[in-house]
């Protein structure tokens, strides 16, 4: 067999747990990346499309009001305002470009909240691609904004009743189609999960975010943050602002997962925290299962955490010690996402929520001079109807 | 193990290729499941090849995604499923019984757990859909210890290196897959398979059984002709079984149906 050129496993973690039918298709994306970060040319275009057309360098923006100890700093890495919405326009244009190095033509991809989805369309429409995203029947009626939105874009979604028609059914059935059309199609992975070479290349399409962060945060304070603090669904945003910081041992590294209804109930979506390993989609990583091995639905207010897996580097950080995983509760999310607006007249997506809520209670807690920086992923206005209802005493 | 070898040499001097029905244990409930796999025996199987039920069957297509989820909504664990098995080894010692199942079931067990209960069961191979040759190794050992062949799958895209390592590795028999894409009856087999067979034969691997949308005597016996040892058919039989699952002697009867013109083209 020809032999993988990068190393498939964080640890133990990671490998690629596919049907052998898709091994091929793995190994063309593993070695068209190879060949491509090795390129000029390629960077230089997913540097002109990160700056020119998506919105690069994002700013860091010092909190004025919402610290709630006057001893915090509460630094925002301003991936919200990124093209699209949120920082999964970065990874998908280094995507988009790699399909056009294999010549395919065509991509699919799988989306939950929506956000992956609109990111892949317009990286579609821009690059002339053609696609078509699976996402399931449930989510395209929570999160109908997102789906006019990709539709616009010329993206096809395609409903996924199978299973809970959420992410994880939607995932399923990108992989289905993915083992019938690899010859024309590249599948265009939404986060820092699955199959190797996924994890490795989706991280290192995000890992900018924390390079910058880095370079503003030392220019702003002359000094590296305390901690960086990022929510973890997949985990494509937490890996993409820690990545740069990993060898930095002194700054603390702390991913927060979607506790949803509480840790304690089968209602939420924070695989690392509960300390359970298996595969899924590819991966031998955290997961939330049965003791029989069947998996479990997860659930959280934020639909783009609401996936009962993990990225496989994020439970390797864990199992190190390098980072650690905390769990953030839907109230806890939703109480954020209001002070936030009020504070700073900065609406979050739901999703980032969940590091801002952390942030805050670290905050409380400090007791000497300290400087956070929390990943502020992606902008609300595509949970607005949903907090609405909520609010208005909907349920969660 | 050996029972394949056996099966083999027995159809060889008859002349004839195998079929092997697939259906997920359990679908639609373990009593029914139990019955329809007898009569697949008594209808003429040379083998079986049995699912144990996932929450996430990322192989299959629609027809056995339903069966899981009729199984698993029946309440069939991984522990109901060896139960059946070991019920069918009583009924039959010398059938070669075969399990198809995904990663995370034989994990949760652990991997040594897990093939010394599917040994116990009476089970005579083990194919992982989500297990490739490069991942395979600690599941191969494994199953070697406990006396299960671990089967591997040629799909259409192969090439010549893995070809010879899934040769050295797999025993039993060697799932040829007959295309692209997930299970079902939908999609008929899309390239010709004598060449890959062809192809195959110079690393002299456990006899191919031709798997994916074999769903007619027609294509039972083109996989003979060329050149596999026999074919399975799982989508086929699985949509009798949805069809008829509410009227249990009706799809016993169209089991025996089905399988005899099938076994009959063989």
């Amino acid at each position: 067999m020809s032999e993988l050129k990068l190393n498939a496993y964080f640890g133990q973690y990671g490998g690629m747990f596919v049907p052998q039918l898709l091994v091929p298709a793995l190994k063309q994306l593993e070695q068209a990346y190879v060949d491509a970060i090795a390129d000029p040319a390629f960077n230089a275009e997913f540097q002109q499309l990160l700056t020119e057309y998506a919105g690069r360098p994002t700013p860091l923006t010092l909190c004025r009001n919402i610290s709630p100890n006057p001893l915090v700093k509460i630094y925002l890495k301003r991936e919200d305002l990124l093209h699209g919405g949120a920082h999964k326009t970065n990874q998908v244009l280094g995507q988009a470009l790699l399909t056009k190095r294999m010549g395919k033509k065509e991509v699919i991809a799988e989306t939950g909240a929506g956000q992956h989805g609109v990111a892949t369309a317009l990286a579609c429409a821009l690059l002339g691609l053609k696609c078509r995203i699976y996402m399931g029947a449930k989510d395209i009626e929570r999160q109908q904004p997102n789906v006019f939105r990709m539709k616009l874009m010329g993206a096809t979604v395609i409903p996924v009743t199978s299973g809970s028609g959420t992410l994880k059914d939607a995932v399923n059935e990108a992989m289905r189609d993915w083992s019938a059309s690899y010859d024309t199609t590249h599948y265009m992975l939404g986060t820092a999960a699955g199959p190797h070479p996924f994890p490795t290349i989706v991280r290192d399409f995000q890992k900018m975010i924390g390079e910058e962060a880095k370079q503003q945060i030392l220019k702003a304070e002359g000094k590296l943050p305390d901690a960086v603090i990022a929510c973890v669904g997949g985990g494509s945003n937490a890996i993409g602002i820690f990545a740069d910081f990993i060898e930095e041992v002194g700054v603390k590294l702390i991913g927060i997962e979607p506790g949803g209804k509480g840790t304690d109930t089968h209602q939420h979506g924070a695989a690392l925290s509960t300390g359970s390993y298996g595969i899924l989609h590819g991966a031998y990583t955290a997961i939330m299962q049965t003791e029989d091995g069947q998996i479990e639905e997860s659930y959280s207010i934020s639909a783009g955490l609401d996936y009962p897996a993990v990225g496989p580097q994020h439970t390797h950080l864990q199992q190190t010690g390098r980072a650690q995983y905390i769990a953030i509760n839907d109230d806890e999310a939703l109480a954020a996402f209001q002070l936030l607006a009020k504070t700073e007249g900065i609406i979050p997506a739901l999703e980032s929520s969940h590091a801002l809520a952390y942030a805050l209670k670290f905050a409380k807690q400090a007791t000497e001079p300290t400087v956070l920086l929390v990943n502020l992923s992606g902008r609300g206005d595509k949970d607005l109807a949903h907090v609405h209802s909520v609010l208005a005493g909907g349920s969660l | 193990m050996k029972l394949y070898q056996q099966m083999f040499t027995r159809l060889q001097s008859e002349g004839r290729g195998a079929f092997v029905p697939f259906v997920t244990i359990g679908d639609p409930n373990p009593e029914l499941s139990f019955a329809i796999i007898k009569t697949l025996i008594d209808a003429g199987a040379d083998a079986l090849e049995l699912g144990i039920a996932f929450s996430d069957p990322i192989a299959d297509g629609p027809t056995i995604q339903g069966a899981n989820i009729r199984a698993l909504a029946a309440g069939v664990t991984p522990a109901i499923s060896f139960d059946i098995i070991k019920k069918i080894r009583a009924y039959n010692a010398t059938i070669p019984i075969g399990l198809l199942l995904y990663s995370n079931l034989v994990m949760a067990r652990g991997i040594d757990n897990f093939y010394a209960q599917a040994a116990a069961a009476g089970v005579n191979s083990v194919l992982i859909a989500d297990v490739p040759l490069h991942e395979s190794k600690p599941f191969r050992l494994s199953a070697t210890k406990y006396g299960i062949a671990p089967i591997y799958i040629v799909p259409p895209n192969v090439d010549d290196d893995d070809l010879r390592e899934i040769a050295s590795y797999g025993r039993g028999y060697t799932y040829l897959l007959s295309r692209a894409g997930v299970t079902g009856a939908e999609t008929v087999a899309a390239m010709p398979t004598s060449e890959l067979i062809a192809r195959m034969r110079s690393y002299n691997p456990a006899p191919p059984l031709l798997g994916f949308g074999i769903s007619t005597p027609e294509h039972v016996k083109d996989a003979i002709q060329n050149g596999a040892a026999g074919a399975i058919s799982g989508s086929a039989i699985v949509k009798l079984i949805e069809q008829y699952k509410d009227q249990p002697s009706q799809l016993l009867a169209a089991l025996t149906q089905f399988v005899g013109s099938m076994k009959a083209a063989s």
